[in-house]
């Protein structure tokens, strides 16, 4: 096991090299550090001077790959290429266009991301399976016909619509809880409620519709045949049979979601005002924070492979019939 | 000539795609073996009723994708063409375009949102709500003609609906009656009852409806803003009208560079094996391991700045609003076919075993040929479910993406800077909900029917359900 695991954490590595060019040539290659310079600084009437005084303040007024002026193992590390993105391996992210430190504010904001993307993910992942175990155990009635009707309707919606439409009947209508906000410790709650709910409720129709399908397919098999044959209730079949097979597709899904949670919601984070990972690549995406953005997506790639890694892991323990090789 | 046709980047594309669209459909319709799946399609209810709305959408679509610049005059023998460019759609609808209010007002109303400072004749002030320019502007008196007038239009409308789905109901009936050598009142029953091969039932109680809803709109557009204006005074009607063709744009355009991608990359990795497929499965997990909003996000950015930076290359709003759009289909396009990719990957893998492949190789077959004639084929269900699915999909990102900024231009009309405008308009008191409403209906439309048509592709090309359909078929007939 260890063995598999160190094997995929090294084949692991050259994708992130792969990320971390591609993000490189991406920022630096498509535009050059002038050209940036000159977005933030206003296009038509801005000096060389200042553009080389923002430039400098940022450290990107080396060369972009290989300095021909240092010298020894300086021409490759006093570029740009080495200080901003080799160092991002060592997870040193830096500091942002605006000068503040990347690497404290990400570890100060994950954990408003966390404290909604979890409650979600968990009450979510509940109410979806819930439901799709009910329209299995209907199936082919009218119960099930109506269900498949309304998550294809709610699967329509766009989630921008379930935000604003929840912000708007419960906050502003009810007044049950306030619309947007955060505050930490215990009254975190009545700030949470809201994402946590519309967060739910957006996610039914495509979730629950795809978990219908996965149980109506291990429900076609041959041995819940035999169960119900040898005289077994339905609701044991689909319980002690169905639910933990279909377990194995279901459940390999969403390990590879989890990691993830920590990068929070782009969308839900802006609209409640929770001060997440998601709320702080929008602010550095509309103030063209380059070095917030390419750290987020470092992150997120990071995250992406760890939750990569488990998904396998998570198979091997979930099936017998799969093993390492 | 009376205007200069202005052919937008967009618009070559999509003529592109129908030109393409045109030769598949003449290709298919000579094998019988390609048209099955599409029969099968062609006899599911929803599905059809579907298809019916988004011909519509598309029509919509298509009269929005022919620009063209009017002249204002001619001078010594040249004629000046404005610098405006217009689409036939806004030919088509107007005054609709034309008459704006000056600020907010609510559907169907006749005077306007806020309180202003109104000058009598006799020289007093009073503050009260001016009455709108083209709103309702008809009215004499609207405090009792109003309600009346509005449900003379409705009636109107839906008489008018229903006198051309009679027709065309008529003309169905005739049609199916001359083809099937029956007499028209017995074709008239069987297809009310349902029992027809194709849905026509359902298609035709989905264009009574359509008919009825679109008739009371258009008569009460001549003379309201049937759903009210916008903060400059736009109607709202015919912006969510001219979103369609955003989204539509954006749903197929994307597809458009997604397919030469994953085709090509995909098919070679499950066919070569070896170490084109180590070098493409790199390059695609590399390529899924960025968070894709953030990608997207990242590339829009670098756009941006190349478009700030060079502004000598666009000589209209329209033309830099235009290929920012195509920039955005591109982008989204090359960060997403890394998923069909995968699929095809796992297809071609299958496919290279089966024996008639085998025997091409001992035939000495050139290896693109084999792909071409062989490979490309059986697959192309699997694209075709992929296309059709995630044009919603597509529909739906770009309203986020225009929220968080990276979409659209904010010039062009979509259904993303529709509801970014409208989500600030929630909190004024009174509320205004029009604009919000307008676009979600829409929109709920377009991806609805683009949803229930993909689920009826997808059960007539897929093979487990196709599979499983035939096996349910032989055990009842047994």
């Amino acid at each position: 096991m260890i063995a598999y695991i160190t094997r995929r954490l090294l084949y692991a590595i050259p994708i992130l090299v792969g990320v971390n060019v591609l993000t490189f040539a991406l920022f630096f290659v498509v535009n050059s550090p002038d050209d940036m310079a000159r977005v933030h600084l206003g296009v038509k009437r801005v000096t060389p001077e200042a553009i080389q005084k923002w430039k400098e303040e940022r450290g990107y007024d080396k060369p972009l790959l290989y300095n021909e002026a240092a010298a020894g193992g300086a021409r490759f590390t006093d570029t740009i290429f080495y200080e901003k993105s080799v160092k991002l391996f060592a997870f040193d992210f830096g500091r942002s266009d605006q000068g503040r430190d990347i690497g404290y504010d990400i570890s100060t904001r994950m954990w408003p991301s966390l404290a909604i993307a979890l409650p979600v993910f968990l009450m979510g992942l509940a109410a979806y399976l819930t439901f799709a175990l009910l329209m299995a155990f209907f199936r082919a009635t009218y119960v099930d016909f109506w269900g498949v009707v309304a998550c294809v309707a709610m699967m329509s919606i766009s989630g921008l619509f379930y935000i604003i439409g929840g912000q708007y009947l419960i906050g502003k209508l009810l007044s049950i809880v306030p619309i947007s906000g955060y505050d930490g410790g215990t009254d975190a709650v009545k700030f949470l409620a809201l994402p946590v709910i519309i967060g739910v409720v957006g996610g039914i129709g495509a979730n629950t519709r795809w978990y219908r399908t996965i149980f109506l397919e291990e429900i076609g098999k041959d041995y819940v045949r035999t169960a119900r044959a040898k005289g077994l209730s339905e609701p044991r079949v689909l319980f002690r049979h169905v639910l933990q097979n279909a377990m194995i597709p279901i459940l390999t899904g969403v390990v590879a979601v989890i990691p993830l949670l920590f990068m929070g919601s782009l969308v839900a984070e802006a609209f409640f005002g929770i001060p997440g990972l998601g709320s702080y690549t929008i602010d550095a995406i509309n103030s063209q924070d380059f070095a917030i953005v390419r750290a987020m997506v470092f992150l997120g790639s990071v995250l992406y492979i760890i939750g990569l890694i488990c998904t396998d892991i998570s198979y091997t323990l979930v099936d017998p019939r799969v093993r390492f090789e | 000539m009376p205007f200069k046709l202005e052919v937008l980047w967009t618009d070559a594309l999509i003529y592109l795609l129908l030109v393409v669209v045109a030769l598949l459909v003449r290709h298919v319709r000579r094998h019988e073996h390609l048209v099955a799946p599409w029969r099968k399609v062609a006899r599911s209810a929803s599905g059809m009723a579907a298809a019916t709305v988004l011909a519509l959408f598309i029509a919509i679509g298509l009269s929005d994708s022919v620009h063209y610049r009017p002249a204002i005059e001619v001078r010594d023998g040249r004629t000046i063409y404005a610098v405006e460019v217009l689409s036939l759609f806004d030919k088509l609808v107007g005054k609709l375009r034309t008459q704006k209010a000056k600020t907010y007002s609510a559907p169907l109303a006749t005077h306007r949102y806020s309180k202003e400072t109104i000058e009598l004749p006799d020289g007093r002030q009073v503050r009260d709500y001016p009455r709108l320019t083209y709103g309702g502007a008809h009215l004499a008196d609207p405090a009792t003609q109003w309600g009346p007038d509005i449900a003379r239009r409705c009636l109107y409308g839906i008489a008018g609906g229903a006198l051309i789905w009679l027709v065309a109901a008529a003309l169905l009936c005739a049609l199916l009656a001359r083809r099937s050598a029956q007499d028209t009142g017995r074709v008239w029953r069987a297809l009310w009852r349902g029992e027809t091969e194709i849905p026509w039932r359902a298609i035709l109680i989905t264009l009574a409806v359509m008919l009825a809803v679109g008739g009371t709109l258009v008569a009460l557009a001549a003379k309201y803003h049937v759903f009210g204006t916008d903060k400059v005074g736009q109607d709202v009607f015919y912006q969510a009208l001219k979103s369609i063709r955003t989204g539509l744009v954006i749903g197929t355009l994307t597809t458009l560079v997604m397919l030469p991608f994953a085709l090509a990359l995909g098919v070679m990795a499950g066919y070569f094996k070896g170490w084109v497929d180590d070098v493409i499965q790199y390059l695609y997990t590399t390529l899924s391991s960025i968070p894709g909003v953030l990608l997207i996000a990242a590339a829009v950015l670098m756009m941006q700045v190349w478009i700030e930076t060079h502004p000598e290359l666009f000589d209209t709003v329209l033309a830099r609003a235009d290929l920012r759009l195509l920039f955005l289909c591109v982008i989204l396009g090359i960060t997403s076919w890394t998923g069909l990719a995968r699929l095809l990957r796992g297809e071609a893998l299958k496919l290279r075993e089966l024996e008639y492949i085998q025997a091409a190789h001992a035939f000495a077959v050139p290896h693109f040929r084999i792909l071409t004639r062989h490979i490309l084929p059986n697959v192309m269900h699997i694209v075709l479910i992929a296309i059709v699915m995630d044009f919603s999909g597509l529909v739906l990102a770009e309203a986020v993406l225009s929220y968080v900024g990276v979409g659209v231009d904010p010039s062009t009309i979509s259904f993303g800077t529709m509801i970014n405008s409208a989500r600030l308009e929630m909190a004024r008191e009174p509320i205004v909900w029009w604009s919000l409403t307008a676009a979600f209906s829409f929109m709920l439309l377009l991806v609805l029917s683009a949803n229930l048509f993909a689920d009826a592709v997808r059960d007539a090309f897929d093979p487990r359900i196709r599979v499983g359909r035939s096996v349910r078929l032989a055990a009842r007939n047994a």
